[in-house]
């Protein structure tokens, strides 16, 4: 047994209202740059539909993560090592710029300098790509809310597959209409198929919190991580040429800051805290035979951080007392292993995902069928789960690889819940045969309860913060000569030496001298595409405003 | 430990291209797991540097948004070198306790977006004005050396006014300095005081809690010069009329912390994850309690993900569904079985106890019979004080004898209701009913709005009814009943036959024939709602919003709805009751707010004006009126309305002082100030000048010259991308610049009498339109100077809303960029000009201000309510002396102190505190008097002179309302004497407000705010004629239109109204449809609609929401450019096909504007229009009523809507090459 610690998330999709704050928030802190346009660390998704990038889950098109070869062992879905370092000039499979959607901004300076005309002024989209006018028939989020999905939905892969079964099982129709919202970010697997894909080994894992990180100096750009990673989640910075992802924002995980995207949700549903889990087993787990065994191999993985024995071996690995008590306080292991209401995204992908979903319960009865539960008993108030609204394939689809009984059984844990807290909310006496229905004491189901619902801030991130102490050490012990950290970050002998700085190295100094130079940005090969991406506003552009004169200053 | 697997089994690939994947990768020497599968290593890399370092900042700035909206979220803006970098939400909000979630985080993806506003390219950097009238100002400011009297030539040289006004809206704005912007605008606000009178300025900034200060900065400039305020709330059709009709009150709701206390929610048209983000998650989470949630929306709206029960109701049927829910909950609940916790409730809470006399109906159609007429009062039982005429009567249900219980209008002002203008019953047990021995049981007439068309029918249905001092009388509770149609043995008229009953109103069956809302689930939900209230002592809430608010009839269906809350004992509780949520925003430390906003401090009466009536009359709408007032009559109607326009109804109101009007006359209201000045009686003066004919409303000829508004400053508004219903009528009579009106003026259509016609409708009748704001938006495309505003991460504020019990700043996280200013700023440079410039144009002069009569205040009780007129004033104004006063307190401030709701604050000890404070002027008008001149200051003196936010003034209020009521209630906000909030404690974190009597809630002990639980519980009368909650409302106008009690009134057939095509399809491609103007997910009203996150995460321009099947009758497919086109003008965007939608209905998400991605539309060549270029004002004569009790004026209180549901337009596809 080899003990490690890894961070982890939980969003309770049941809680999540869609509104794509994580999105912003993130994209302002991380992806707001030249190149990254069209790149959401996190995204959110409405379901039914087709995700961004489109289809990315149809894994026959994308061939993205493992899969068992005949011989029951794990390869890349992208065929073995060898086939792959053959093949590593050869474009990899991966999503071109329609399967994103190609980032615009409007002329919006037409607004201010528009010339006397006979009609308003207005602001034409431009594409960020081109330069040139062009219309916006796609985006990262073009299915919000269900948008055109009665013309496009049965592109989503999951109603296909589901559809190939019983074309009624999924209708686009008024009365049966159903959704619900997948906030995505980094999985930051156990089984990093990213990492697997690469061949300059510039994808790590990082030993202490598991994060899952792209070394900017390292990659080359040959973007086999986007074709690995199934759930298209590393995207290729189109200026620097170099890939990026979701770094489960470490800078500020080090120093006990939640996340970017946990702390401004605003749904309250992420949760994050440490998992413990045996790296010694991540490979047998991730190759057990049937798709719907996965689910239960990787709770396998988590290791109880109660238990005496995994506590030692912790201790042997030099995993801190403090992230040990950060682990036994861990609500994603509460909610994941503990209470089990919490599930990986398609597990079939074996790669062990660390971020984990509660499904959403979505109770509402279907509207025209029969009106199904008596309404003159007064227990029965909420639906029954057999009559919610969301196909309980759908959900098992994208959490336990196609196995309903899995999703029943969160769903009847909620419902549950629902129902004891109710008595007592009422002041009744607690029904205790309600929570033993589903396997759970009263005590537990109360506590299952203050977590989802009332969920204090210092109770949704336990975050234990990083021994800087000792990564110094081992840096020096175990990291590159290449580098001196400090003012010449990128090497001892000046910037055209050594390697060349990655353009995605915008830093504050390189944005505090785009916002305040005296010549916009916008000129040359930024023509056209005036927005703060790229022109910030400072100087004047030709045309922009009329000349000034002398008696006009202020 | 358990293993899953065969290990030997398990490993990568093969051993071959294990050895090849060695010798590919580079040489590391970093720790891999044995399978090479995974590559560890240890953090605090060279490679992690990028990120750590884009991570790093030198400052977090706690800042907020001043949008519309009612987060008032408290964000962290992150600065790195004097850079804003972007934001995200603070989490330090106090704790609401240990077993409830808290407010944190606070925020929305808009909010979030906003730092791309600052370095924008659409940020208005510089002042601009158009450059043809820029040339022109200062040729003539050059030549006649004086910028008034080269405002003066230009505007007075109509082919020089017509040019630069024609260019509104066209581009040619060009850069100009400070200096010439602000000397155009004193200008042209001096010239326009002097030529046309002060009445002739206006100015128009929404939502003071978003920002009180830069609101109140502005607002008190306008106030000081005697120009006009128009009203927001009520335009906005945000105002629930049915508030002040029922609870006598604004709007006053639960902070959303309460949902938690809820355990049965119904959202009704309101889409809580989308309008009320940051709040959502208490309703996500209440769930978990177990608590039952229930939407109401005709789409599957985002929250019906989350609930329990749908219950898709048509749009614009909710009320017919709230009468069947009530038909139920009267039934099963009062009738079947008396339920005591709802019987005691509305026996002490509500008018259902009082008695209504019982008329003989003399219209001709009705063939006679009873109709139910006003309340009976103590006058008509003898009584000969004037206030016996609002003391309303009861029976006692023991001995049967009349009583006049306490806590009627009647009580509130008059000297002999002191200590008793209260709920206190004294032992009584009122009779709901009249039903046993000593009544007769009689039919009654009552109207009812069945037919889709809106036209009245009349029901026949008895209620027990006896003789009182004469007098045949019933109660409201009787009536209900009857209107209802819940029958009771031994009772006439005709009655359902049970709720399966479909013919007759009100029955379940009944209204689904309406809603499409299965009568089995109708029922089930009224039974489920009203058990809830009653094992859980009233903890059944709604929250209810503009889906439901914002039609033509939206106040008779809040009433429905409201009835359900209220016979089940449920407003007034933490966790029950209303929680309406559109729009207002509450101001917590109101009346420092309103006082200084509105410069009490230094002369009053204000001038505010509701905006519904000013725009509607002045952009020339009522000339395209299709319809007259005897439309919406009721077939039992006495003819109070009968052949009146709707702009006769605006003069009658504004004649008898029920509602305002300006411009007040034909002439200068500082002419008639001169005049008035100088004779013995004023007012008297003025009302025999107005009798004789000598002096003329300037309604009576609104389109005359001398009854035009003339200047209008608009800030922290967009009126013309945003609110103005009948935008292109905007354009084109008030601004008089290029329109999309699509319709001709209908010669059919009806003439007022009271108004003047002119053949010709004016065009341009603003001389000057001026504009601060920090992007460029519609209406800065449109004004003639657009001066460049401070934004929210620039500035000192203070912001507060109804969602939470919390006051936070606003503070500069950088300084305001280029040459961008405050609000506040902007405002004193003006008044510093205008002070200047009046020395030789103006000097001091008496200004005779009219106002309608006010809500609590003695004026809400006249002696005749049908025969009243305004209140006349003259106030004397040095126009020298602008800047001055707009900078420091004034002294009536210590002498009359500062009055909000009929409770007024004595402010000696806390002017000089303040003064010690901020300091006080040491020359000029305000010399010794406490400074506000930053605007620090005018926050600090805000927060200074309320009692949310100063306990000592809290404790003051509820002594001085202590002796009215004759109840104890300072006890609330005991202890909290020595507490004040300043305004550097909201810098340092939100900070709880105080329970106050300015509000109705009380928050005293932890508790959560909830409306109306000072009344409820410390048996303080609701503001409202019985001082109980009204389901009866006895006023002329209100019988008249049938309205008298809860009713349904199905959406306005703009076919019969308007000409407008029926609902369908016509076989031509082209569809009629409902058009629908519900807030957006991307923007805040038009905020963020122009913001590239939002636009990317969204379609990216201007949409419209449309069936599948809707949309395939006309060949439309998803993201085709449709056109949306009516009488009113015409609206391009694309289709968003989505089976989410219901058929027959768009979705035009309101507010879209004309500056992103909209090409010229097909049908007029010209730029397609904004959301509301299709829609037009629609006034409803009984939100005009005044001078009575409850339903008496006070800004942004009670005043008629600005509604835009009920509009239909035909959508057409169109070609998809567009051009711009």
């Amino acid at each position: 047994m080899r003990v490690m610690a890894q961070m982890g998330m939980v969003m309770n999709l049941d809680k999540c209202i869609g509104c794509q704050t994580c999105s912003v928030t993130c994209k302002q802190a991380w992806t707001n740059r030249a190149g990254t346009e069209y790149v959401w660390f996190n995204n959110v998704e409405t379901r039914p539909g087709q995700g961004y990038p489109r289809r990315y889950e149809d894994q026959e098109q994308w061939h993205g993560g493992w899969e068992l070869n005949k011989r029951g062992r794990l390869q890349l879905k992208t065929g073995g090592r060898l086939k792959r370092l053959l093949s590593i000039f050869a474009s990899p499979v991966q999503p071109e710029l329609k399967d994103y959607y190609e980032p615009w901004t409007y002329d919006y300076a037409t607004l201010v300098e528009a010339p006397l005309g006979d009609d308003f002024p207005v602001a034409r989209p431009k594409s960020l790509i081109t330069g040139e006018d062009t219309k916006v028939t796609w985006s990262a989020n073009w299915d919000d809310n269900l948008g055109g999905t009665s013309e496009l939905g049965h592109l989503d892969p999951i109603v296909a597959k589901i559809r190939q079964e019983s074309e009624d099982k999924i209708k686009f129709e008024f009365e049966q209409t159903f959704m619900f919202y997948l906030p995505r970010i980094c999985e930051h697997c156990l089984n990093p198929s990213c990492m697997a894909s690469c061949p300059s080994g510039a994808i790590y894992k990082r030993s202490e919190d598991g994060i899952v990180l792209v070394d900017q100096d390292r990659c080359r750009g040959w973007r086999q991580c986007i074709t690995g990673c199934p759930y298209k989640k590393i995207y290729f910075n189109h200026k620097s040429g170099k890939a990026e992802k979701c770094t489960f924002c470490y800078p500020r995980i080090e120093v006990g800051i939640p996340t970017v995207c946990a702390e401004t949700c605003v749904g309250r549903l992420r949760y994050l805290g440490l998992f413990l889990y045996d790296a010694d087993a991540v490979t047998a787990a991730a190759s057990v035979p049937d798709e719907k065994d996965l689910y239960e191999a990787q709770m396998d993985l988590l290791l109880d951080p109660e238990d005496p024995q995994v506590i030692a071996a912790a201790r042997e690995q030099g995993i801190p007392e403090d992230w040990l008590d950060a682990a036994r306080r861990s609500p994603v292991y509460a909610l994941a292993k503990k209470y089990r209401v919490a599930l990986p995204l398609h597990p079939e992908y074996r790669t062990m995902p660390m971020v984990w979903y509660v499904p959403p319960l979505s109770p509402i009865v279907d509207l025209l069928s029969e009106q199904g539960h008596d309404a003159e008993d007064r227990d029965v108030l909420f639906g029954a789960i057999e009559a919610l609204r969301i196909p309980i394939e759908y959900l098992a689809e994208l959490f336990s690889a196609g196995d309903t009984e899995v999703i029943d059984g969160v769903l009847r844990k909620l419902a549950a819940m629902r129902s004891y807290m109710r008595g007592i909310n009422l002041g009744r006496e607690p029904d205790e045969s309600i929570p033993a229905s589903v396997g759970l004491s009263g005590e537990t189901m109360y506590e299952m309860y203050r977590l989802m619902a009332i969920a204090k801030y210092d109770e949704r991130y336990v975050i234990p913060k990083a021994h800087v102490e000792q990564a110094h050490d081992l840096e020096e012990l175990g990291c590159s000569l290449d580098y001196d950290e400090g003012p010449g970050m990128y090497g001892p002998f000046g910037e055209a030496s050594g390697r060349p700085v990655p353009v995605a190295v915008e830093n504050f100094q390189a944005l505090q001298q785009r916002q305040t130079s005296d010549e916009p940005a916008g000129n040359e090969e930024l023509r056209g595409r005036v927005n703060l991406l790229n022109w910030d506003g400072n100087g004047t552009p030709r045309g922009l405003f009329p000349p000034r004169r002398e008696e006009e200053s202020r | 430990m358990k293993r899953m697997t065969d290990t030997s089994r398990t490993g990568l690939d093969g051993a071959g291209s294990d050895a090849l994947l060695r010798a590919g990768r580079f040489f590391t020497r970093w720790e891999e797991t044995d399978d090479g599968r995974a590559v560890f290593r240890e953090g605090g890399r060279a490679g992690d540097v990028f990120y750590r370092d884009r991570w790093s900042h030198d400052k977090v700035v706690r800042s907020t948004h001043g949008v519309n909206c009612t987060g008032s979220c408290s964000w962290k803006v992150y600065v790195k070198d004097g850079i804003i970098t972007w934001e995200s939400q603070e989490t330090d909000y106090p704790s609401v306790g240990p077993d409830r979630p808290e407010y944190e985080p606070r925020g929305c993806p808009r909010g979030a977006a906003f730092s791309w506003y600052t370095y924008s390219p659409t940020r208005v950097r510089y002042p601009y004005a158009r450059g043809v009238l820029v040339e022109m100002f200062r040729e003539a400011r050059d030549r006649l050396g004086d910028p008034v009297e080269a405002w003066a030539e230009i505007v007075g040289d109509p082919v020089k006014r017509r040019t630069y006004q024609q260019a509104r809206g066209k581009g040619g704005l060009v850069r100009v300095s400070w200096r010439d912007a602000i000397d155009m605008v004193a200008a042209a606000h001096v010239h326009t005081i002097k030529t046309h009178g002060p009445d002739r300025c206006t100015g128009f900034s929404p939502i003071p809690a978003m920002s009180m200060v830069s609101h109140a900065a502005g607002n008190r400039f306008i106030q000081l010069i005697g120009g006009v305020m128009t009203s927001f709330y009520d335009w906005y059709a945000d105002l629930p009329v049915a508030s002040p009709q029922v609870f006598g009150d604004q709007t006053d709701v639960p902070e959303s912390g309460d949902w938690w206390d809820a355990t049965y929610l119904m959202m009704w048209g309101s889409n809580v994850p989308v309008t009320r983000t940051p709040d959502a998650h208490w309703m996500a989470e209440v769930r978990y309690r177990g608590t039952k949630v229930v939407t109401v929306s005709p789409d599957y709206a985002d929250n019906t993900k989350f609930a329990d029960e749908w219950m898709p109701a048509q749009a614009g049927t909710d009320a017919a569904l709230a009468m069947a829910m009530g038909h139920v909950l009267l039934k099963e609940f009062f009738v079947d079985r008396r339920t005591p916790f709802f019987v005691d409730y509305v026996q002490k809470y509500t008018d259902l106890p009082f008695l209504i006399r019982l008329e003989e109906h003399d219209g001709a159609d009705s063939g006679g019979g009873l109709v139910p007429g006003k309340f009976l009062t103590a006058t008509d039982l003898g009584g000969a004080t004037p206030e016996d005429a609002w003391k309303t009567v009861l029976l006692d249900g023991t001995t049967g004898e009349a009583v006049v219980p306490n806590g009627s209008m009647g009580f509130r002002y008059a000297e002999s209701g002191k200590g008793k203008w209260n709920l206190d019953l004294e032992g009584v047990a009122p009779a709901l009913t009249l039903a046993g021995d000593a009544s007769e049981p009689v039919e009654v007439l009552l109207p009812a709005f069945v037919d889709a068309d809106g036209s009245g029918t009349v029901l026949r249905r008895g209620v027990p009814a006896r003789r009182v001092g004469g007098h045949l009388v019933t109660t409201v509770f009787d009536l209900m009943l009857a209107q209802y149609g819940v029958g009771r043995d031994g009772l006439p008229g005709e009655w359902p036959t049970g709720y399966d009953d479909a013919s007759t109103p009100y029955t379940p069956a009944w209204q689904a024939e309406r809603t499409s809302v299965p009568a089995e689930q109708c029922i089930r939900i009224a039974r489920e709602f009203a058990r809830n209230s009653e094992e859980s002592g009233g903890r059944s809430m709604i929250i209810m919003g503009a889906g439901i608010c914002q039609w033509f009839h939206g106040d008779a269906t809040y009433r429905a709805i409201l009835s359900l809350l209220i016979l089940t004992g449920a407003m007034g509780r933490n966790g029950g009751g209303w929680a309406h949520y559109v729009g207002q925003e509450k101001c917590r430390p109101i009346t420092g707010w309103i006082s200084l906003a509105n410069a009490l401090d230094w002369s009053r009466p204000p001038r505010t004006m509701t905006g519904t009536s000013f725009w509607y009359m002045h952009t020339g709408q009522w000339r395209t009126d299709g319809y007259s007032a005897d439309s919406l009559n009721s077939p039992l109607a006495r003819g109070h309305l009968s052949g009146k326009h709707t702009a006769d109804v605006i003069a009658e109101s504004a004649r008898k002082g029920w509602m305002p009007f300006y411009p007040q006359f034909d002439r200068s209201s500082l002419d008639v100030g001169a005049e008035a000045a100088a004779a013995d009686d004023p007012a008297q003066y003025v009302k025999d000048a107005l009798a004789d004919g000598r002096l003329k409303p300037a309604i009576a000829d609104v389109d005359a010259p001398e009854s035009w508004p003339r200047t209008l400053v608009l800030w922290r508004s967009n009126l013309f991308g945003s609110s103005a219903k009948g935008n292109e009528y905007f354009l084109r009579n008030l601004l008089g610049t290029h329109s999309n009106v699509l319709g001709s003026e209908n010669p059919a259509a009806p003439r007022p009498s009271e108004v003047a016609w002119h053949d010709e409708a004016p065009e341009g009748k603003l001389d000057l339109l001026v504009s601060a704001d920090f992007r460029m938006t519609s209406t800065t495309l449109l004004s003639d100077v657009v001066l460049p505003a401070a934004t929210w991460y620039e500035k000192h504020d203070l912001s507060s809303t109804d969602m939470h019990p919390f006051v936070h700043a606003f503070s500069p996280a950088i300084d305001p960029p280029w040459e961008a200013r405050t609000d506040f700023e902007t405002f004193h440079a003006i008044a510093q000009r205008l002070s200047e410039l009046s020395k030789k144009h103006l000097g001091t002069r008496q200004d005779l201000v009219s106002v309608p009569l006010q809500h609590d205040t003695p004026g809400e009780t006249p002696r005749d309510p049908y025969d009243t007129t305004p209140v006349f004033q003259v106030v004397e104004r040095d126009y020298t002396a602008i800047a001055d006063k707009l900078a420091s307190v004034g002294p009536l401030a210590d002498t009359l102190g500062f009055t909000v709701k009929n409770v007024t604050y004595r402010l000696e000890e806390q002017v000089a505190a303040l003064a010690r404070s901020n300091g006080v002027m040491s020359s000029g008008a305000g010399a010794g008097r406490p400074s506000i001149a930053t605007d620090q200051h005018l926050a600090e003196a805000i927060l200074r002179f309320s009692g949310t936010s100063n306990g000592a003034l809290a404790v003051q209020g509820f002594r001085t309302l202590e002796e009215r009521v004759g109840k104890q209630l300072h006890d609330l906000a005991e202890g909290s004497e020595e507490k004040r909030i300043s305004f550097a404690d909201t810098q340092a974190a939100p900070v709880p407000v105080i329970t106050s009597p300015e509000w109705s809630g009380s928050e005293t002990g932890g508790r959560r705010y909830a409306p109306f639980t000072v009344n409820i519980e410390r048996l303080k009368p609701f503001h409202t004629l019985t001082g109980r909650m009204h389901f009866y409302l006895d006023h002329d106008w209100m019988t008249d239109v049938g309205e008298a009690l809860p009713t349904y009134r199905p959406p306005l057939d703009m076919q019969r109204l308007f000409g407008e095509p029926a609902l369908g399809s016509d076989g031509q491609l082209q569809i009629t449809v409902r058009y629908l103007t519900p807030h957006s997910k991307w923007s805040i009203h038009s905020e963020y609609q122009d913001n590239l996150f939002m636009l990317s995460l969204s379609r990216g321009g201007p949409t419209v929401w449309m069936s599948p099947q809707d949309a395939g009758a006309i060949d439309v497919h998803d993201n085709d450019w449709v056109e949306a086109t009516n009488a009113n003008g015409v609206l391009v965007a694309r289709a968003i096909v989505s089976h989410r939608m219901p058929q027959g209905v768009v979705y035009v998400h309101h507010a879209q504007e004309r500056t992103i991605d909209v090409p010229k539309s097909e049908a007029t060549g010209r730029r397609g229009g904004i959301h509301n270029s299709v829609t037009r004002l629609l006034v409803k004569p009984t939100h005009l009523i005044g001078g009575y009790a409850q339903l008496s004026y006070t800004f942004n209180y009670l005043g008629p809507t600005g509604n835009q549901r009920d509009m239909v337009s035909t959508i057409r596809k169109r070609s998809q090459e567009v051009t711009y």
